[in-house]
């Protein structure tokens, strides 16, 4: 192995970080037109443009996701464990509201009767603004912390119920994860569409844009003044294997400024994050529908890194029992894991965004009124 | 503090529920994958149009089935971190893996490419549609490769060590991980059961248009696809059947011995019984009827290895759980700071027994003063209840039978040409429709149900497993999956239905019986005779 340890330990926070950036940006823009379809989408075939837009593609998409809970469960077994059993009523939601996607897309053109249709436009729109909510309320609570410890086996318990991942902070981050991709979907609708659907689309992402600019600097100021951080005050060697109740975890106030202020470099991060919103705004008033579009994916990236950022090296802090948080350096599987890992990752992520480009390509064009009425029995 | 018994059952019956529910889908798309690379490479190699009909119309059926393969399907990938934490924390360091490359290396190429193969006919060229569908059939296949080598590390963990320093199972070797004898043979035996069902159910679909006498051309060719590849395929699942897979590892053991009935070892080659009432309380089998020697070729395939029986294998679980309380004391020892080599070279010594301790935890939480009647529970634990996995295993294998049966004679009168006048064999095609599911249901539940008590053989108990969740959660959980199930169950054999029976009229190419028949003015007459069914042509 040519990496030690404590290096593979952080390229695999890498490797999440992009599994879920990949995530974002792809199924991103489903979830943004899912959740605007009912809306922008006056008739049925306008509704059907907007599923033709998304149709071919989100299936790979969603596979970003599929793939990034895979990948943590094989690089990080103990927060794909604590997460999904501590967040388990959230996970079932996503998960229910997921199951309206790939049934909907297929199903609902299938019979003419605009009830049904009508019907699984609203599954649709549940499993578009579902998904983003939930994610972004539960990341809000990882910068929270939330209440779970180990014994000494290392089972988990969880304190926490549902309700409580409901609170102000967490819902502040829910609507900014849904404002953001509801910007993405906007944008991407702007490059797929045309005409009087484009133009809708087009006001959707100003304001979704600039909408989310707002609660990404409210959320900003909150993480740096009103919440408290963690940060690590002892741990043995990040080069051995250790369990997470091995090292020592205090909670301050700003801590979570720590790594801004100890890599100054890093503060571009956001403000990439912010230009790229304004910049959205911007091309979406000058008709750049492809700008718009690629801006938006870069506000996504730097509003997911910011908060990753901010919380390295904690995944999943505990606010019950500091010492059980979890941590890149404690989290993780053996050294041979990662390392083995670490290959198949470098080979087949490359080759799957070539093949997702290939099939983007095929599939390039604007989805038209003319085209769900030439493809009546064909399209979605 | 550990998830109390109703909570560990809630959780059983919850992953049984959506993994059995899963496998309602994922056989048809195995297969009928497969089937349409067969039917568009022959349009490519002929160009054909019939051929691209068949693609496109069996191909919208596989696309009302795909859409719940992938809505349920992402359930499972989930639901071991929130059922099952403590498994996960316990064996992710290996089991993860499998489950990650299948998303990196399987399963995004068949839902990249599926996309295409549904709205890629006019932008690519023939031979880049075929590449599509191929990509999509070979995504699904290799899916099933990774998810089976993770659930043959379940039923036989090899590659990987207990490290106490971090409390789990480490991988060792993932050569051993991949080429683990148990998950390919699984890996064999299920893909080509899929096969089968998609065999199935185009053969007993197309019989219904013979029957009906409708759009006959397609239907036969679709037939005689079916019929050759079900053919094929049926000789797979019954000749690489999975029982060779059974004398790897110790817990598979078990379940062949259960599977069997077989209560006593007797001399090799053991006989096998056909039928009987296997009795668990008695230990013994009422009425069996046996054919000697059968049983020691197929499971061993060799006449001189033993088939051991289940009292002798509960009495080799005796001593493993003894050693795995001495195992438990050392690894208490190690946890409580005495990690001297003496100490680790005593655990070492007893490690490979401490999942046999770790069934005792279920009676008390220490582990090592575990009393005589406890260390007896443990051990009558340790064998499976009998009877289900006598009866699933017994109906599966009938089931088998009989598709090998509609399989062969369905080739022999295709190639005789004779297949119209066999109304019998296309009513039994029709009828046969549901019942590979059958058998692929009752073929996990031999896999799933014998394997417990354990998740991972030897080295796991289930109820350690689970997440320590509220019962409240769970019956939250599980309602809301029947409900989801049933109701999108529902739909999706509403529209099966629908567009089987509307067959390639469906296709709006304005050829085929339905479409003809809304041109042609009302029949005069009452209905016209039957026409004869054409040969095929060649």
């Amino acid at each position: 192995m040519i990496f030690d340890y404590e290096t593979l330990k952080i390229i695999w926070w890498a490797f999440v970080g992009v599994l879920i950036i990949g995530f974002a940006l792809t199924d991103g823009f489903d979830f943004g037109v899912g959740m605007m379809l009912p809306f922008v989408g006056k008739t049925d075939a306008e509704r059907r443009v907007l599923i033709n837009s998304i149709g071919p593609t989100w299936e790979g998409n969603q596979t970003w996701f599929i793939t990034a809970g895979g990948a943590t469960f094989a690089a990080w077994p103990l927060v794909y464990a604590t997460a999904f059993s501590g967040f388990y009523i959230a996970l079932m939601v996503l998960l229910f509201s997921l199951f309206f996607r790939p049934v909907g897309f297929d199903y609902r053109s299938k019979v003419a009767d605009p009830r049904w249709r009508n019907a699984w436009d609203w599954g649709l729109f549940a499993g578009g603004i579902v998904p983003p909510l939930i994610c972004g309320v539960a990341f809000g609570n990882l910068l929270l912390g939330v209440p779970f410890h180990y014994d000494d086996t290392m089972r988990v318990e969880y304190t926490g119920n549902f309700f409580q991942l409901l609170n102000p902070f967490g819902l502040l981050a829910g609507l900014l994860s849904v404002a953001m991709l509801l910007t993405h979907g906007a944008t991407f609708a702007m490059v797929k569409t045309e005409a009087e659907i484009a133009a809708r689309v087009r006001k959707i992402a100003i304001y979704a844009s600039l909408a989310t600019l707002a609660l990404f600097v409210i959320g900003g100021f909150w993480v740096a003044r009103g919440i408290d951080g963690y940060s690590i005050t002892s741990m043995p060697s990040a080069n051995s294997a250790f369990m997470p109740l091995a090292k020592t975890v205090e909670i301050t106030s700003g801590a979570w400024m720590d790594n801004y202020e100890r890599w100054p470099e890093t503060r571009a991060i956001p403000v990439v994050a912010i230009v790229a919103l304004l910049l959205v705004a911007a091309f979406g008033a000058w008709r750049k529908a492809r700008l718009a579009f690629i801006c938006s994916g870069i506000a996504v990236a730097g509003i997911i890194l910011t908060a990753a950022t901010a919380m390295f090296p904690f995944i999943m802090p505990s606010s019950l029992d500091p010492r059980s948080s979890l941590t890149v350096w404690d989290a993780v599987s053996s050294q041979k894991t990662l390392g083995i890992m670490f290959w198949l990752v470098l080979f087949f992520l490359p080759l799957i965004i070539l093949y997702t480009a290939w099939v983007y390509r095929v599939m390039r064009g604007k989805v038209t009124l003319k085209h769900i009425a030439d493809n009546e029995h064909t399209a979605y | 503090m550990l998830p109390i018994d109703e909570v560990v059952s809630l959780s059983r019956l919850q992953f049984a529920v959506t993994a059995l529910y899963h496998f309602l889908f994922v056989p048809l798309t195995l297969g009928l994958s497969w089937i349409l690379v067969i039917m568009e490479a022959v349009y490519v190699m002929t160009g054909s149009p019939i051929y691209k009909d068949m693609t496109r119309f069996w191909g919208k059926l596989f696309g009302i089935n795909f859409a719940m393969g992938v809505a349920t399907g992402i359930t499972l990938e989930f639901q071991f971190g929130t059922n099952w934490s403590y498994y996960s924390h316990y064996v992710g360091d290996i089991f993860g893996t499998p489950l990650a490359i299948e998303g990196m290396a399987a399963f995004f190429l068949e839902s990249t490419f599926v996309g295409l193969f549904f709205f890629g006919w006019d932008r690519l060229s023939r031979v880049q549609h075929l590449m599509v569908t191929f990509l999509v059939a070979l995504g699904s296949s290799l899916s099933a490769l990774w998810i089976l080598i993770a659930n043959g590390w379940m039923n036989n963990p090899v590659g990987a060590e207990f490290n106490f320093e971090t409390m789990r199972m480490e991988l060792v070797s993932m050569t051993d991980v991949i080429f683990n004898p148990v998950a390919q043979v699984k890996f064999v035996h299920t893909v080509a059961a899929g096969y089968v069902t998609a065999s199935m159910f185009v053969l007993g679909v197309s019989a219904y248009y013979l029957l009906k006498a409708r759009d006959t051309q397609f239907a036969l060719r679709s037939f005689a696809v079916a019929a050759g590849f079900g053919l094929a395929s049926t000789l797979s699942v019954i000749v690489l059947g999975d029982e060779s897979g059974y004398t790897a590892g110790e817990v598979n053991k078990v379940k062949l011995a259960a599977i069997e009935a077989e209560w006593d070892t007797h001399p090799a080659p053991a006989g096998i019984t056909i039928f009987g009432m296997p009795d668990s309380k008695n230990e013994r089998t009422d009425y069996a009827f046996k054919v000697p020697y059968v049983l020691g070729l197929i499971a061993t395939r060799s006449t001189d290895t033993q088939v051991i029986g289940i009292k002798d294998l509960k009495k080799e679980h005796e001593v493993r759980i003894r050693n795995g309380m001495l195992a438990y004391a050392a690894l208490t020892r190690l946890k409580s700071g005495d990690k001297s080599p003496a100490a680790r070279a005593e655990f070492d010594k007893l490690k490979q027994d401490l999942g046999y301790g770790l069934l005792l935890k279920k009676y008390t939480p220490n582990v090592i003063d575990a009393t005589p009647e406890q260390i007896a529970k443990a051990v009558d634990d340790t064998i499976p209840n009998v009877a289900p996995l006598f009866w699933s295993f017994r109906g599966m294998v009938a089931l088998g039978m009989l598709f090998l049966f509609i399989f062969a004679t369905s080739f022999y009168f295709l190639i005789r040409k004779q297949l119209a006048p066999q109304r019998w064999l296309l009513r039994l095609a029709v009828f046969s429709i549901p019942l590979p599911w059958i058998a692929a249901e009752l073929g996990w539940i031999v896999a799933e149900y014998g394997r417990q008590p354990w998740t991972i053989a030897g080295i796991l108990p289930t109820h350690l497993s689970a997440s320590t969740l509220q019962p409240s959660s769970l019956y939250f959980s599980l309602a809301g999956f029947i409900l989801f199930y049933t109701f999108l169950l529902v739909v999706e054999m509403v529209l099966m239905v629908k567009y089987a029976k509307r067959g390639p009229s469906s296709l709006h190419t304005g050829k085929y019986h339905w479409e003809l028949l809304d041109k042609k003015p009302a029949a005069p007459s009452k209905t016209p005779p039957r026409p004869p069914l054409p040969k095929p042509t060649r």
